[in-house]
């Protein structure tokens, strides 16, 4: 993927495959330590500790359609090639987290690249599902959480266009304050 | 600065709109955004979906998604619903290619026959 914003938008693809009702996709980037940690969390139907175990291997998947699945391989692939690793705590029935994390300078570190649409296309696409959004960035942070959203527009759902444009101008003050104003 | 309070103002605007949606049963369109769609460009298609449906304030279409097709070769891929009619599958979507759909197929009902899997396959 070229970004790993892409991958972040293919990771929580599975929690909604999970049945999750609440994911959390949390973002790291500690300058200071030059570390980017990557962090998705929901409340899907977990795994057992077999599956969680051996789900970096591509010939191991949680789906019964085919024998691969390359969503989780490619990110772990992705962190461990730039010295960074990646782990995966899952219950069953409670859910799943999936940590990884990366040396923030390293020369093959994908950008992040656009969150802001990975974050609308998942809005868009599962009104259902509650998206808490976390980014920090040494002492600055961006907090998005979809449940306060929907709290304040009552009826009205969260995947009309005036809403996901709402979504979209308020994560772009948040990058700007940022990142200090400069384009990402 | 962009606050809550604005969403009171979107919730007071939209309600109307809303209720037209709901009793219109109009066009489905499915992206495929499992890993192949995702790695292939699913995302700025279904952006580009979404926003020439808003632009055009079609509002009997709904946008949706699902996972792999099976076809991870043809991605990105997406579905037309039309109602009464077949589905139309398209592959190798772009954005652009996305848009044509929306304004021929989506809006006047004519097929864009050269993006369609049977074009593709032959």
């Amino acid at each position: 993927m070229k970004e790993l914003s892409l991958h972040i938008l293919d990771i929580v693809q599975n929690s909604i495959e999970a049945d999750a009702s609440l994911v959390t996709i949390k973002i790291v980037e500690n300058l200071t330590t030059d570390k980017l940690i990557i962090e998705v969390i929901d409340n899907g139907c977990g795994m057992d500790k077999e599956l969680a175990e051996k789900i970096k291997d591509p010939f191991v998947t949680g789906r019964n359609t085919r024998k691969v699945g390359l969503g989780i391989p490619l990110l772990y692939k992705a962190c461990t090639r730039c010295d960074g690793d990646m782990e995966i705590q899952s219950e069953v029935g409670k859910g799943t987290r999936i940590s990884c994390w990366f040396k923030y300078s390293h020369i093959d570190r994908a950008p992040l690249g656009n969150i802001t649409d990975t974050i609308l296309t998942i809005v868009a696409g599962n009104p259902q599902v509650d998206i808490v959004y976390l980014h920090m960035r040494d002492d600055k942070e961006i907090h998005l959480d979809t449940r306060e959203i929907k709290r304040a527009l009552g009826e009205v759902p969260i995947n009309e266009p005036a809403v996901l444009s709402w979504i979209r101008e308020f994560l772009k003050e948040g990058f700007n304050s940022l990142y200090g104003g400069a384009n990402i | 600065m962009k606050s809550l309070k604005d969403l009171e103002e979107i919730r007071k605007r939209t309600l109307d709109t809303i209720n037209l949606r709901k009793d219109q049963s109009g066009t489905r369109i499915v992206v495929g955004m499992a890993t192949c769609g995702i790695a292939a460009g699913a995302r700025p298609v279904l952006l580009a979906i979404m926003d020439e449906v808003e632009k055009n304030e079609l509002a009997d279409v709904i946008v949706a998604q699902t996972g792999c097709i099976g076809m991870c070769r043809l991605e990105p891929i997406v579905e037309v619903y039309r109602p009464g009619e077949e589905k139309v599958t398209y592959v190798k979507m772009n954005p652009s290619k996305a848009k044509r759909v929306i304004n021929e197929h989506v809006m006047q009902g004519k097929v864009v026959q050269e993006y369609t899997i049977g074009a593709e396959e032959k």
